[in-house]
């Protein structure tokens, strides 16, 4: 067997593996989920102190939406505090938090540009809230939001952090849709590391902690621009216990045009690569469990993966374009249509096979993420436009940040 | 499940779906192979009949001997074998594929020869020698001039044979047309030229007949 098919079916080998560790744990965990699904808004017994930080830097066009959403919060007034952090902002982020000056639950600070983790810092500086969230400026959170995370935080006191599900706000073109499909699936992936005790980032917006976390820990770090990420895995080098609540949702902006979308995920996966290395001393170390056997090598095994197909595929494809000018310079160019189509020729080799069982398993895991979601189901048919435009996009995105991290280009910035 | 169970268990599970998608594929594949090997026999048979056909051509006439000679599907068949060639790992089959398509054609040849021969007809063949991708470079583009040529003129009858491999036959066809190691070969009307050629060095190489049948015909009528 040539190299190249053993690699393909080593990748292929390994993408089954990890679609396989999901759904086992997907049917360990069935009827657990099946209840917390269907729970009602918790009642809580007490509600601790909670301050939502809101770092913003040019967000003049949506913070007062975010406050808004934040202020509408199904919370005790007495016990919420908004603290908004404009970041140096150039636009009129600061006019539209004045409007707030008086409010008695929102506090706002200006400071100059140090990034979004010093605004972050900021924030949990001022504040002496028992647990401490912070949610990016373009982003929404559902009424019972809050609720039903710190439920989790009272049901099990181990729990140090919980994420929430994000989704994809008011989608308007192919490319959004695409995306809510995606983060549609994160919402399954996300619920089974929960349960694994295996997720790598509590995402920036509206994931709460508790105030111990940064009291044992530290605070945010820069980390190549994903402080979230870092803290995740600062956290689980330290033991502390990350949660996921499917339940409470929060609707992000997400990018509108290909070229922003580039740009977020180089820094997304900048920011894995990165932290990975920063962190490798977790890899493989039975104690830290499946977030050191399964979360970690299955990230790197999947930019390695997506590396060597690219290559592959563009290796192939100049291939092809070499035997069709050879062909079409002997033969000329054929105009004429023909139609028919033999089913003979469809490749019916073991990875076809294989590839088909992995996709559907890849299908699955968006269809149990939307149920999870409560998104619509007719949502699913934009599973199509999902897999062709990141099949094609996304391992621009991945190469360009692992040639960014070979050669020290330097990290991508946010905007 | 708790710990290392859970990946062993994972492991079995993710092998298990390998063996399925190895078990689909071969089954597929041995689908395919029968399905070849249905048109061969197929072949074999209409060959047979036109030998037989043949044998009784005093009671035919040349028109409706030529109309039953050949099946059209031997040109297809090619690009079928060569297709499961390439995608089965069934090797064993694929080459007992390839020793039967042989001899057929070569029956096809053979038969068409006589038949020719006897209605006083013209037949112009042209006989191809390749080899694998490493061991003849040039086969892929030669094989794009002969089926640019067979578009061309369809009364051309083109012949493919592998030249390495193990059938006594080839070694007959090799030792009678002389074919070197020099791959691609080509026997044009029993012309044997080596290399690589164009469309237009192998035109040369044909009658006038076939390439350019009204000019020929016009020299007739003026002489």
């Amino acid at each position: 067997m040539p190299f190249s098919e053993i690699a393909m079916y080593t990748i292929v080998f390994l993408a089954l593996y990890v679609q396989v560790f999901f759904m086992v744990t997907f049917f360990e965990r069935r009827k657990h989920l099946n209840k917390l699904h269907d729970e009602d808004l918790p009642v809580l017994t007490e509600f601790p102190t909670v301050a939502v930080i809101v770092p913003a830097w040019n967000e003049g066009t949506t913070v007062h939406g975010t406050i808004e959403s934040l202020l509408n919060l199904d919370y005790p007034k007495d016990k919420l505090e908004l603290i908004v952090v404009d970041d140096g902002s150039t636009d009129d982020t600061w006019q539209e938090m004045l409007r707030y000056k008086d409010h008695p639950q929102v506090r706002i600070f200006q400071k100059e540009n140090g990034g979004k983790h010093t605004a972050v810092n900021f924030g949990i500086d001022n504040t002496k809230a028992d647990f401490i969230s912070c949610l990016d400026a373009d982003s929404f959170v559902a009424p019972d939001a809050l609720k039903r995370m710190i439920n989790v935080f009272q049901k099990k006191p181990e729990t140090m952090a919980v994420a929430p599900s994000l989704i994809v706000n008011k989608p308007k073109n192919i490319l959004q849709y695409a995306q809510r499909v995606e983060y549609n699936m994160s919402t399954y992936n996300k619920r089974m590391l929960a349960y694994l005790g295996a997720i790598h980032v509590t995402p920036g917006p509206f994931s709460v902690y508790r105030k111990e976390v940064f009291q044992k820990i530290g605070k945010f770090r820069k980390a190549h621009n994903t402080e979230d990420q870092e803290i995740a895995y600062r956290m689980q080098e330290h033991h502390l216990k990350i949660d996921h609540c499917h339940t409470a949702y929060v609707f992000t902006s997400t990018p509108n045009t290909v070229k922003k979308l580039y740009k977020q995920r180089l820094r997304w996966i900048y920011g894995f690569i990165n932290n990975t290395i920063d962190y490798r001393r977790l890899i493989f170390k039975t104690k830290y469990g499946n977030f050191s056997f399964f979360t970690l090598p299955s990230g790197i095994i999947s930019i390695i993966a997506v590396c060597y197909l690219s290559f592959a595929l563009l290796y192939n494809f100049i291939l092809f374009i070499i035997k069709k000018i050879t062909e079409i310079s002997i033969k000329g160019f054929d105009l004429t249509f023909s139609p028919h189509f033999d089913l003979f020729f469809i490749n019916t080799k073991t990875i076809f096979f294989i590839s088909v069982i992995l996709y559907s398993m890849v299908i699955f895991s968006i269809i149990v993420g939307t149920k999870l979601s409560k998104q619509s189901k007719a949502i699913n048919w934009h599973i199509v436009p999902y897999l062709l435009i990141y099949s094609v996009i996304a391992p621009i995105w991945l190469l360009k940040a692992v040639w960014n991290t070979i050669t020290k280009a330097g990290q991508p910035k946010w905007r | 499940m708790k710990g290392f169970q859970k990946y062993f268990f994972v492991f079995l599970v993710t092998c298990g779906i390998f063996a399925v998608g190895w078990y689909l594929s071969s089954y597929v594949n041995n689908k395919k192979i029968n399905q070849i090997k249905d048109i061969q026999n197929k072949i074999a048979i209409d060959i047979l009949s036109s030998e037989t056909q043949f044998s009784l051509l005093e009671e035919l006439s040349c028109q409706d001997l030529s109309n039953s000679v050949l099946s059209k599907e031997i040109a297809t068949i090619a690009d079928k074998i060569s297709y499961t060639e390439q995608t089965t790992g069934n090797r064993d089959e694929v080459e007992l594929l390839k020793k039967q398509y042989t001899i057929l054609q070569v029956k096809d040849f053979l038969l068409t020869k006589r038949i020719a021969e006897r209605c006083k007809q013209k037949i112009n063949t042209v006989f191809y020698f390749y080899g694998s991708k490493d061991a003849c470079s040039e086969c892929v583009k030669q094989g794009y001039v002969l089926d640019a040529l067979r578009e061309k003129y369809s009364a051309l009858r083109v012949y493919s044979f592998d030249y390495n491999l193990d059938l006594s036959t080839i070694k007959a066809l090799n030792s009678i047309y002389k074919i070197q190691n020099s791959l691609p070969s080509l026997v044009v009307n029993g012309k044997t030229v080596s290399g690589f050629k164009t469309v237009e060095e192998l035109e040369m190489l044909l009658p006038k007949e076939l390439t350019n049948p009204q000019k020929t015909v016009t020299k007739k009528t003026s002489n």
